[in-house]
């Protein structure tokens, strides 16, 4: 399964760049871009998930804030890009931690689909939250290196792309080290795995809890805000991009966090190619397309394992 | 050192442990055993917190430790080696001895090498498969794991679910022995067995539980020679 859809992949990719070139390059490399920050927020489900088995439906919410703070800081305040990147993550990971402390802990002897339903009020409420601040109307964010298009085999590719990629492969490290290097993420991937025997050498479920809606929430706001000069930032944003994010993280396997970067970036680079071939109108049923087919059809996903689906 | 007192515990409606008393001595073994779905790992799941109680005591070193969760009750000193081994099976032997002593994690590098030898000198087999995956190990190695791995907290009290279970007689008998060292260097255990005759051989003291409840309990000589237990356990 793996490597058969590394092969078609692959192939659509190679008949892409063959028919249309430096467009195909183009749309390659713009469906890498929102790739990376599907694959973000794909790993935010799937750390929330693998802990505590919640599906948090306000993951792309935290995306949302992220880049309605960006702006309020860097557009609005005029605060210095890094400065004002920084803010706004802390800002949203005090508010996924809080929000964990406050309304996820409490329920930990609910069921699983009690807090989802939980989860889903709460993207509401900030969604009508963020309205109430920021009114209805999209927002621009400067780039970050200016919009000059860096040539590239005669593809123009923006130069904020490149940010992209650089802050993805930089959380993904960050995330890997976390959770294969320290003891404290090993134990949590231990949790995931057999959360009894984890309990019994002292891993306590509740910190987990809480450290994995505080990753997932500084993975969501970085996305957020690096995606929005690219794409634009508005109350409504965090709707879409959670669905895709889901679906993104659903096709490489709940709960698998190299399966999380390889559904996103597949599922970008798809739904670029289907929107350049397409009338645009589709673009976004391409995901939904794919999630259904692969839950249908391959409900582990590509990299996940059959114990990590819910029954 | 472990008092048990009255205990209840409920799957939903359903009563897994029905007023349970037991006692623990210190530096003793003592063994509990009984029939498939007599109650024994749920004693040890709702000790170590795993379950909880809804009715009784239990009382550890003076301390009422009903219903504390389970990483407050590892770092008072008691550590469960669960039922089915449940080692970490994507991880190596020395990763699952790392977790192993999670609960002391902030304690200094030197100690972890000492609880580590310590470990590798029980089990010198562990040392040898320190690198390999835990899921890759055979059923007696698994075993020294999570045995090993409930060492390296430093416990008091060892919480012990069936190591027997699904091995051959020489890897129990070897298992066994070990028990026996750690318990003459000052380890008390809780062992729950199936095995009766080997669990009774090896203990101090006994109780037999049935459907809940505990049905005898004595000194495990007593218990080996204990008609009852004879025809029912040992026969
Ligand atoms: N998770 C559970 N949900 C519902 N009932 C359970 C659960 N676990 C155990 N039980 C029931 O509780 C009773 C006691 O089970 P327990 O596992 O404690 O027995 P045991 O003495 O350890 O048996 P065995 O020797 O087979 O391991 C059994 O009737 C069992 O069916
Ligand atoms: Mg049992």
């Amino acid at each position: 399964m793996i490597y058969g859809s590394a092969t078609v992949f692959t192939l659509l990719l190679v008949v892409t760049l063959s028919i249309k070139g430096s467009t195909g390059l183009q749309w390659i490399v713009s469906g890498l871009t929102v790739g990376s920050i599907y694959a973000l927020v794909a790993m935010g489900f799937s750390v929330i998930y693998s802990s505590t088995r919640v599906i948090n439906f306000a993951q792309g919410e935290f995306s949302m804030l992220g880049g309605m703070l960006m702006y309020t800081f860097a557009s609005k305040a005029g605060v210095p890009v890094p400065l004002a990147f920084i803010l706004s993550v802390i800002i949203v990971t005090l508010l996924g931690a809080g929000f964990e402390r406050l309304a996820v802990h409490p329920l930990r002897y609910s069921s699983v689909i009690t807090v989802i339903i939980v989860t889903i009020g709460f993207s509401i409420f900030l969604r009508a939250v963020a309205k109430w601040i920021w009114g209805s109307d999209p927002v621009k964010i400067a780039s970050f290196s200016g919009d000059k298009p860096i040539r590239f085999l005669g593809a123009a590719l923006v130069p904020q792309s490149f940010w992209v990629f650089g802050f993805t492969a930089l959380a993904v490290l960050l995330v890997f080290l976390f959770f294969n290097r320290t003891i404290v993420g090993k134990g949590m991937t231990a949790a995931a795995a057999n959360p009894d025997a984890a309990s019994l050498v002292g891993i306590s479920t509740s910190t987990s809890s809480l450290i994995a809606w505080t990753i997932a929430a500084a993975l969501g706001a970085a996305a957020g805000i690096i995606i929005a000069p690219i794409k634009f930032a508005a109350y409504s944003v965090g709707t879409m991009l959670g669905l895709k994010g889901f679906a993104a993280a659903i096709l490489g396997g709940l709960g698998s966090a190299p399966g999380a970067v390889v559904g996103g970036l597949i599922l970008g680079v798809l739904e670029t190619i289907a929107a350049g071939v397409f009338p645009s109108g589709y673009k976004d049923a391409v995901a939904f397309l794919i999630l259904i087919l692969v839950l249908l059809a391959w409900p582990q996903g590509l990299l996940g394992r059959r114990q990590d689906v819910m029954a | 050192m472990l008092r048990v007192e009255k205990l209840s515990t409920f799957y939903g409606n359903i009563q897994a442990l029905r007023d349970v008393t037991i006692r623990v001595r210190r530096g003793s073994i003592t063994t509990i055993i009984g029939a498939n779905g007599a109650g024994k790992t749920t004693l040890l799941r709702t000790i170590s917190g795993l379950n909880k109680a809804r009715h009784g005591l239990i009382i550890f070193e003076d301390q009422d430790i009903t219903n504390t969760p389970p990483n407050k009750i590892v770092k008072m000193g008691i550590s469960h080696a669960p039922q089915g081994r449940q080692v970490f099976g994507d991880m190596t032997v020395a990763e699952n001895l790392e977790l192993g002593r999670y609960s002391r994690r902030f304690a200094n590098r030197a100690e972890y090498k000492q609880d580590i030898e310590m470990v590798y000198e029980v089990f010198p087999i562990l040392a040898e498969r320190s690198g390999q995956l835990a899921g890759t190990l055979s059923g007696g190695e698994q075993q020294m794991l999570a045995v090993g791995r409930a060492l390296m907290s430093r416990p008091k009290l060892l919480l012990l679910d069936e190591p027997s279970m699904g091995l051959a007689p020489k890897v129990i008998q070897s298992i066994f022995k070990t028990l026996f060292r750690l318990h003459e260097q000052g380890l008390s255990i809780l062992l729950v067995e199936q095995d009766a005759k080997i669990a009774l051989e090896t203990a101090d003291y006994g109780y037999v539980m049935r459907t809940g409840k505990v049905a005898l309990g004595g000194d495990a000589g007593e218990l080996l020679e204990n008609e009852e237990v004879k025809k029912i356990y040992l026969g």
